[in-house]
């Protein structure tokens, strides 16, 4: 810890006021959705505490039937939509941590076997990658989305629905991290450390888990921030076009797509609060990524 | 009697490329005695290194060992396991920056390579390798610091205990000193040197620099073109070079003193030919003095143990 303090990256943490409002701004969302529900007034995934009556209530004011009040207003079905933020806030935080962590295993496992192994293995996993990349990843997500769903029980689609989304956001994001993993372990397996490795007979997977893989890992770190952003953005989107979080389990993309049926009929605040939600939380994290990125590149210093 | 460890029949390194077969090392029959330091010399591209990496199975594709036997106590080498090797030949690498891995501690290192060689438990591993950094003149305390926290010569001393640590009968060293400074390059070659010896360690000492093989080797070969020039006794090899590329190399190795201040440096003509146009004959044969008809049509044979040239053939 003394450590940490002492180095570098943490000076330049202290210097760069854009680091640390952003890394506040994600740590507060993250602390907001770990807790939601301590700090949520009313539960918005439990359709049984909605009142019908409710519904449409501007923030602050009055309901005019009930005479109950929200911070934030309610949605068309009575639903709080401050507490129905903080749920949202914790599925999207929840699926886009997830599947990034999916993209990240995948795509460094797949970038290290690539690099490391080479031949035609190497050519099979970036002719996959390059073919990926030639599609939008909302495109592959949907895809895959839609494969998942076609193969899943009716009785099954909602209680998967997150886990599905998980697995298409995050097949649809592992080619960064692959490349950027085999272009890094195409340079360190050359170095001698890695021969010596060889030399005392270590297998393959010895040298690449233990040897190669944590001398790759530093990239690593700064595309799994960005992707985060990304993958966020890709449920809110995924979501808003109705095939992410069910209706029940709104998320932040959910909400806005609830949102935009009554925009134009004048209550404005469904669609306002989780969109600047979103696009705050979006913002911090790629804010985040790039400083993080910055700071850890030894070439842009 | 001397007793051989290694022997190499016939070796033959190739690379299949664009433009055909090359060989990289070319029919290369030596042999190793016990508790001996040899050392090999060349220019670039003349084997050297592909010849170390041939003795210890470290030949990455396209390239192969294509022909010829490697003979370690009397056991054909080239067809036991990688990890046997590993135990009875180490290696020490040219460049300590990156032949230790940065992101680990250097006693993180020494006791995973003693532990994929010996029974030991992992705290025995531990004393080893402490007593080894300690042989190298390191503070075993030290056994937790990481490799950026050491210089350079002190990195290439923390890889010799690394090659030291499973006791191997032979080390092969590819350039140990040319990285480091000159004034620690004597240093480590002295360490290297004295441990070895104490052991009875053989080492093969794969160098382009005449001064470090005069000082550290007991017998001397010289490669050309994938090829075994020369080779003999370091003392003999040096003061009576018997091939015309060993002649070369020694008129052009630079000497400090005053009859030589002043003059210019000799050079061989030309440079030695690609792998993929070797000239027919003696490979040296387009920059040799003495070459003659002989030399440009047919390859010459090692003459009495010694020197690859037809010269030799003629005098005797």
């Amino acid at each position: 810890m003394q450590r940490f303090l002492q180095s570098d990256f943490f000076y330049a943490f202290t210097r760069s006021p854009l680091a640390m409002v952003s890394l506040l701004v994600v740590v507060l969302m993250v602390l907001s959705a770990v807790f939601a529900n301590f700090i949520a007034p009313t539960n918005p995934f439990d359709p049984a505490s909605l009142n019908l009556m409710n519904g449409f209530t501007p923030p602050m004011e009055a309901n005019m039937f009930t005479g109950e009040s929200f911070l934030l207003g309610t949605d068309d079905q009575g639903r709080d939509l401050f507490s129905a933020i903080l749920f949202g806030l914790r599925v999207s935080l929840f699926v886009g941590i997830m599947a990034v962590g999916l993209a990240m295993v995948l795509g460094v496992l797949l970038g290290l076997i690539a690099g490391y192994v080479g031949g035609w293995l190497d050519t099979l996993i970036m002719r996959l990658a390059d073919i990926q990349m030639t599609f939008p990843s909302i495109l592959i997500a949907m895809l895959i989305f839609g494969v998942a769903r076609g193969l899943l029980p009716p009785e099954l689609r909602e209680e998967m629905a997150i886990t599905v989304l998980i697995l298409s956001i995050g097949l649809s994001e592992w080619v960064n991290f692959a490349r950027t993993v085999r272009g890094s372990t195409m340079v360190e397996k050359e170095k001698e450390y890695v021969a010596a490795a060889r030399l005392i007979g270590l297998n393959r997977w010895q040298i690449m888990l233990r040897h190669i893989l944590p001398n790759v890992l530093g990239p690593v770190l700064v595309i799994a921030t960005i992707t985060l952003a990304l993958a966020i953005i890709a449920e809110a989107t995924l979501s808003f076009l109705g095939v992410g979080a069910p209706r029940t389990e709104p998320s932040l993309g959910t909400l806005i797509r609830i949102g935009q049926d009554f925009l134009f009929s004048g209550e404005w605040w469904i669609l306002l609060f989780p969109a600047l939600t979103l696009l705050a939380l979006a913002l911090s994290v790629n804010l985040f990524g790039d400083w993080l990125r910055d700071t850890l590149n030894p070439r842009l210093r | 009697m001397t007793e051989t460890l290694l022997e190499l029949k016939g070796l033959e390194v190739t690379f299949k490329t664009r433009r055909g077969v090359l060989k990289a090392v070319d029919d290369l029959s030596l042999t190793v005695n016990k508790g001996e330091i040899l050392g090999i010399v060349g220019e670039s591209g003349a084997g050297k290194s592909m010849t170390g990496a041939a003795i210890i199975g470290l030949i990455d594709p396209p390239g192969r060992v294509s022909k010829g036997e490697i003979w370690f106590e009397q056991e054909r080498m080239d067809e036991h396991p990688q990890q046997l090797r590993g135990k009875q030949i180490s290696m020490v690498f040219q460049d300590p920056l990156t032949s230790l891995n940065p992101l680990r501690t250097v006693g993180d290192q020494l006791v995973e390579t003693i532990l994929a060689h010996m029974y030991v438990t992992k705290a025995q591993a531990r004393q080893r390798a402490q007593d080894g950094l300690a042989e190298v003149g390191i503070d075993p305390d030290r056994i937790n610091a990481y490799p950026h926290a050491f210089s350079g010569g002190m990195r290439q001393r923390v890889v010799i205990a690394l090659a030291l640590a499973t006791e191997p009968k032979l080390v092969i060293a590819d350039e140990p000193t040319t990285a480091l400074d000159v004034s620690v390059q004597a240093q480590v070659l002295d360490l290297l040197k004295k441990l070895c010896r104490e052991r009875g360690t053989s080492v093969i000492l794969i160098t382009h620099d005449m001064g470090v093989m005069a000082q550290t080797s007991d017998r001397i070969a010289v490669m050309y073109a994938g090829r075994l020039a020369e080779i003999g006794d370091t003392r003999e090899v040096l003061s009576n070079p018997q091939h015309p590329y060993t002649q070369g190399l020694m008129a052009s190795t630079p000497s400090v003193d005053a009859k030589s201040f002043g003059s210019e440096l000799f050079q061989i003509p030309g440079a030695m030919p690609k792998l993929d146009a070797l000239p027919p004959g003696c490979a040296f044969n387009p920059r040799c003095s003495q070459a003659h008809e002989r030399c440009r049509t047919s390859r010459p044979p090692m003459v009495s143990g010694r020197a690859a040239c037809w010269l030799m053939e003629d005098a005797s």
